[in-house]
């Protein structure tokens, strides 16, 4: 079988809507976050797939596209220690990782 | 005729007005002989001018002097020069105004002789003549409407003379703004015949006759519209209402004001234009009912006032409703007649009336007077012959200029006449009433008892009135026949004077009957003595229109203002704030959901366009 670019792109929009789907659906607030990176990584794999498909008149695939997921995985990496250090204070202060029990910012 | 003399006859009171105001305040002395000695001056060269002037027309009938000096001008646009005319009209009033206001500077000597506003006054006194003559003198309708407004500013500062009582603030006020409503018309009135004519000079807008006869409605309005201006400053209905309160002057200034100035510029401006009043027979029909009908109000409010100031205030209303409706018939002559026999005994009821106040230490109610008869011989005798003269007793000077009136009526209008008729009565029948009840009788207070002549200065022009009052008719009517182009003399007919003298026997004994050796008034009819509501009627209506306006603009304020600028705007923010906050639930996943939401929707609206 041969692989394309499409089959790529499926793969990449199933992890996209899996993690999303954890978003909105899991209470837990670390299984959220994790969720968030399979999105991140998602839009990765497509960016990947993108460059490796898109091949310029001189033979080489198009770097633009890789360039920007070395930026994508370095601010996740940013992202992840100042979210689990939000969620270790917040679980410090309400002894919970759970969304509906922090609802305060609310009319 | 020289013309330094008319020039000197207009300048003359407005140095000493100006030398008292701006020099000699703190003079008083010094400040009224310069104001007396400027009207004697003025006087001396009004005869001087009214001699060679009947010298001139002696040569030729049709005689008229002017002289002008340019002041604005626009090209062939608008002309406005300083000008003076002496013709028939101007020479007499000239005389009028310079005699009567001269005789009343000197009696003023006595009567303000002990004023703190002495100096004030005798400024104000020559600055009123100076207005005066200039309307008399003024050649154009813009210099005569900027001397109408000096005689408004001049009588506001005179008859509030007395400006720390209330109630003589309140009337020099009510003068001046009800003045100034006729004044408005009357500038109208004069910008619509400029505007037609496309002059302002007298000389010149009667060259321009055929011109403004074609367009007889917009001439009619502008002749009413002038006429307005007489309304004003003469006290016709509807804005008779200030003459009255007038009163609140020092009785010099009522005096002046009655006979000589003020009250007659609004006859006198009338006189002046009567070729474009002439034009317009629908106009001076107007102009013949009003004055007939102020003749009429006037004499009956005066049946029942007790103010003998009131009294003559209000039988002044009525005899300028007898001039203006002459006017308006068509003998502006014999206007000018009465005016000109008016002028010397009503100054001459004034200023007896100011003889009595002043030695009955200032009452005015006829109630507190009485037994004057014997204790103020002269004033007696002299007010005897204003008053014999003004109810019209055959042969005095009275009862030949409303003769003259009587007959244009009758030639006129039937219905005019028999008011005309009917006001004669009444003006013998409260004119009786005053006379009897101040000098006959027993004196019913105190100061009345101790009544006296005043000083040669105080009854020395009473008595050069009275003679003036009786002779001034004699052989003068050939003088007011022909004084105004135009017009014709109403036709003599016997039938007139015998009712007028009749009309005049009946007020006199019947004022006679009714109040000889009367106590008090034992007649009480409240419309008359309540001047027909007039004051109430026009303060109801002023508060009326207040009370409308001030709620229409306290609604704008409340609604428009409040309601959608300030209290609108910021409810608004607030509303839209109360509905955006219903999307804060405070649900992390919710807000994400969202979040995808709009950026499928986002997506979907690219991928559609």
């Amino acid at each position: 079988m041969n692989i394309t670019l499409n089959h790529y792109l499926a793969v990449s929009g199933l992890l996209f809507t899996i993690g999303f789907a954890g978003v909105l659906l899991r209470r837990n607030i670390i299984i959220i976050f994790m969720c968030l990176e399979l999105m991140l990584n998602a839009a990765n794999l497509s960016l990947v797939a993108f460059s490796r498909y898109n091949v310029g008149a001189d033979g080489l695939p198009n770097y633009n596209a890789q360039v920007l997921v070395f930026f994508i995985i370095t601010v996740a990496a940013a992202e992840v220690a100042v979210g689990l250090a939000i969620i270790v204070a917040l679980f410090r202060a309400r002894a919970t990782t759970h969304v509906e029990d922090i609802a305060t910012l609310k009319f | 005729m020289d013309s330094n003399l008319v020039w000197f006859i207009l300048i003359n009171p407005l140095i000493a007005a100006v030398l008292v105001h701006a020099c000699l305040r703190k003079l008083p002395g010094t400040c009224a002989a310069v104001s007396v000695l400027s009207s004697v001056l003025g006087l001396v060269a009004g005869i001087g001018v009214w001699f060679s002037f009947s010298q001139a027309i002696g040569h030729n009938p049709d005689h008229k002097f002017a002289d002008e000096v340019p002041w604005l001008d626009f090209g062939t646009a608008l002309r406005v020069p300083i000008g003076v005319v002496v013709d028939h009209l101007s020479a007499v009033m000239v005389l009028v105004v310079t005699g009567v206001g001269a005789l009343i500077h000197i009696y003023s000597l006595i009567y303000m002789g002990t004023d703190s506003g002495k100096a004030r006054f005798f400024g104000n006194l020559s600055l009123f003549m100076f207005s005066m003559l200039g309307i008399v003198l003024a050649n154009n309708f813009a210099m005569m409407f900027i001397f109408w407004e000096l005689v408004g500013l001049s009588s506001y500062l005179l008859i509030g003379h007395w400006f720390t009582r209330n109630t003589a603030a309140d009337a020099a006020n009510k003068a001046f703004i009800t003045n100034r409503i006729g004044d408005f018309g009357f500038m109208l009135g004069i910008l619509m015949v400029w505007a037609w004519a496309g002059s302002l000079v007298f000389a010149d807008i009667e060259q321009a006759i055929p011109e403004l006869n074609k367009n007889a409605g917009f001439l009619t309005g502008a002749v009413l519209l002038i006429f307005c201006g007489a309304v004003g400053k003469s006290a016709q209905l509807p804005l008779h209402v200030w003459l009255p309160d007038a009163m609140e002057g020092p009785t010099p200034v009522s005096a002046l004001i009655h006979a000589a100035t003020m009250v007659a510029a609004g006859v006198y401006m009338l006189a002046r234009v009567f070729f474009l009043v002439a034009l317009s027979p629908p106009a001076q029909g107007v102009i013949a009912w009003i004055g007939m009908l102020t003749a009429l109000l006037a004499a009956l409010m005066a049946t029942q006032q007790d103010d003998i100031k009131r009294i003559l205030a209000y039988s002044t209303l009525s005899q300028l409703g007898y001039m203006i409706s002459a006017i308006g018939l068509a003998a502006p002559g014999a206007a000018m007649f009465h005016l000109f026999t008016h002028a010397f005994f009503k100054a001459l009821l004034f200023l007896g009336a100011g003889a009595i106040i002043h030695h009955l230490h200032h009452e005015q109610d006829i109630w507190r007077m009485g037994g004057l008869k014997g204790s103020m011989k002269w004033t007696f005798r002299a007010f005897t012959a204003g008053y014999l003269a003004i109810i019209g007793f055959p042969f005095l000077s009275g009862f030949w200029s409303k003769d003259a009136i009587l007959l244009a009526a009758w030639h006129g209008n039937k219905l005019l006449f028999l008011l005309a008729l009917f006001t004669a009565f009444l003006t013998a029948y409260y004119m009786t009433r005053l006379w009897v009840v101040t000098f006959f009788g027993r004196p019913r207070s105190e100061a009345a008892e101790h009544g006296h002549d005043g000083p040669l200065m105080m009854t020395g022009p009473l008595v050069v009135l009275a003679v003036l009052s009786i002779i001034s008719a004699w052989g003068t009517k050939p003088l007011f026949e022909h004084m105004i182009e135009g017009a014709t003399w109403p036709a003599h007919s016997i039938v007139v004077p015998i009712l007028a003298t009749l009309a005049f026997a009946a007020g006199l004994v019947g004022g006679w009957i009714l109040y000889i050796g009367k106590e008090r008034d034992s007649i009480l009819i409240p419309a008359f003595k309540n001047k027909f509501y007039f004051d109430e009627l026009y303060a109801a209506l002023i508060a009326g229109t207040q009370e409308l306006l001030a709620s229409l603009s306290s609604y704008i304020d409340k609604w428009v203002i409040d309601g959608v600028f300030v209290r609108g705007l910021s409810g608004a923010a607030w509303a839209c704030g109360f509905v955006l906050r219903f999307f804060q639930f405070g649900n992390l996943q919710g807000y994400s959901f969202l979040f995808g939401a709009g950026v499928v929707a986002l997506i979907l609206y690219l991928l559609v366009t």
